[in-house]
């Protein structure tokens, strides 16, 4: 037999014992075997790989460390924008809210034109209630146009510059407004207080008033437009020797919190002053 | 540019910055109906240091600045801080020592002045405000007000005139 023969049936037999090792394996009858054969080799590359993932964990920690603070501080960062976001969103929707509350008191009210404006300051005098806001002239404001909110009234303008205008709140204690009484149609006076509280004086003894009734502009005087909701009665000093009652008043509107105001533009405060007679005439 | 100049100069920034912070925080949080009066303040504090030549020039653009954005009858606010600066320049020459008793002192009495002249202001003007209820409401919680800030301001005050007016080391 010649070597090239050899060769080839050495090959051909290899195959063979390949094949049936293979097929062997594949039918499950060496799983003994290589039980046996493999456990210590395994143990031996399970050990080796853990020494070395810890080596590798000690050589790349510090770095670890140092990708983690900066993702931290990015994440940091990250959610400071996010809370500051929310909290910008949060005050858009309370606007939002305002506005929407505002633009349905102006459609409630489609005989007025109205003027929006935030409320940018509060008077630096104690003793006075007036608050800033930041519409004024340019914006065709004037001397004694009524502000209202969308619960009630609040004021008038007392004073106008190009880009402002002072407000004097009817809780000032320099303050006058006519008013009537609901149901009873009865007319008085509403005065403001330094304590910032709203009375109510010249009520006629015969009005039968009661605790809960509306308070609203009467229009007497030419100082306000009629019908706007200031309050109502919270209680009611009536003494028979007086000539007229008196009543404090809680007001539908929050002076502590006035953010937007409506300016009504298209009333025209009436000067009445020069018809009122005087000792002299 | 000469000291004095500066610190005329930078009561404008300074005092501008005190009346939006007072019109737009500080009154929208009183004490019962009182607030502090952040104006009265800087100026009584300036007035009180040492080297501040500027007293004057300090009550001016503050009581111009507040009568911008106050609806006080027009002079009001000039003659009570004019007042509060001339007592408290009277002070100084006094008890400058002291700096800390001479600022308790004249933040007492500027604000008691100031409100006086308030009062009286709007009394004339045909605004009666009743006087006990002003005093226990609007006075007294703005008398402890300005005392319990009357030290910061002082404090601040007295790193801004070392600032403008730096010690001279004799050779």
């Amino acid at each position: 037999m010649n070597p090239s023969t050899i060769r080839t049936v050495q090959t051909v037999v290899f195959i063979l014992i390949a094949v049936g090792i293979i097929a062997l394996a594949l039918g499950g009858y060496l799983t003994p075997l290589s039980r046996i054969v493999l456990f210590p080799a395994i143990n031996a590359q399970s050990w080796l790989t853990n020494r070395f993932q810890t080596v590798q964990v000690l050589l790349s920690a510090p770095q670890d460390t140092t990708r983690l603070r900066q993702e931290n501080a990015e994440l940091q960062l990250e959610v400071s924008r996010l809370q500051s976001q929310v909290i910008e969103l949060q005050q858009q929707l309370t606007e939002t809210s305002i506005l929407s509350a505002l633009v349905d008191f102006a459609r409630a009210n489609p005989e007025n034109r109205y003027q929006a404006a935030a409320v940018i300051g509060y008077d630096t005098s104690p003793f006075l209630r007036y608050v800033l806001i930041n519409r004024g002239s340019d914006d065709a404001l004037r001397r004694g146009m009524p502000v209202v909110t969308q619960q009630g009234l609040i004021g008038r303008i007392d004073a106008v510059t190009a880009t402002a205008a002072r407000i004097q709140l009817i809780t000032d204690a320099a303050s006058t407004v006519n008013v009537r009484l609901e149901p009873t149609e009865a007319q008085a006076i509403l005065n403001g207080q330094i304590t910032g509280d709203l009375i109510l004086e010249m009520i006629p003894q015969d009005s039968n008033i009661q605790t809960g009734d509306l308070v609203m502009t009467s229009g007497l005087g030419g100082g306000y437009p009629p019908n706007i909701l200031i309050g109502q009665i919270s209680g009611i000093r009536s003494q028979a020797q007086d000539l007229f009652q008196r009543a404090t008043v809680q007001p539908v509107v929050d002076f502590s919190q006035l953010e937007i105001v409506l300016v009504i533009t298209n009333f025209q405060p009436i000067d009445i002053e020069p018809l009122i007679p005087t000792p002299e005439s | 540019m000469i000291p004095s100049t500066i610190s005329t100069l930078i009561a404008i920034p300074i005092l501008g910055v005190l009346v939006i912070v007072q019109s737009s925080i500080v009154s929208r949080i009183p004490l019962i109906q009182g607030t502090p009066d952040l104006v009265l303040l800087a100026i009584l504090a300036w007035t009180l240091q040492k080297k501040a030549d500027t007293a004057w020039q300090w009550c001016i653009i503050g009581s111009l600045m507040v009568t911008l954005v106050s609806a006080l009858p027009l002079g009001a606010v000039f003659v009570g801080y004019g007042l509060a600066t001339a007592i408290a320049l009277a002070l100084r020459r006094r008890i400058w020592q002291i700096p800390l008793l001479a600022m308790f002192t004249v933040t007492f009495l500027g604000t008691v002045i100031l409100h006086g002249v308030s009062w009286l202001a709007l009394w004339l003007v045909g605004i009666p405000i009743p006087a006990l209820e002003s005093l226990n409401l609007i006075t007294l919680p703005g008398i402890l007000l300005n005392l319990l800030l009357a030290i910061p301001a002082y404090g601040l005050l007295h790193e801004l005139a070392n600032w403008i007016y730096p010690e001279e080391l004799e050779v």
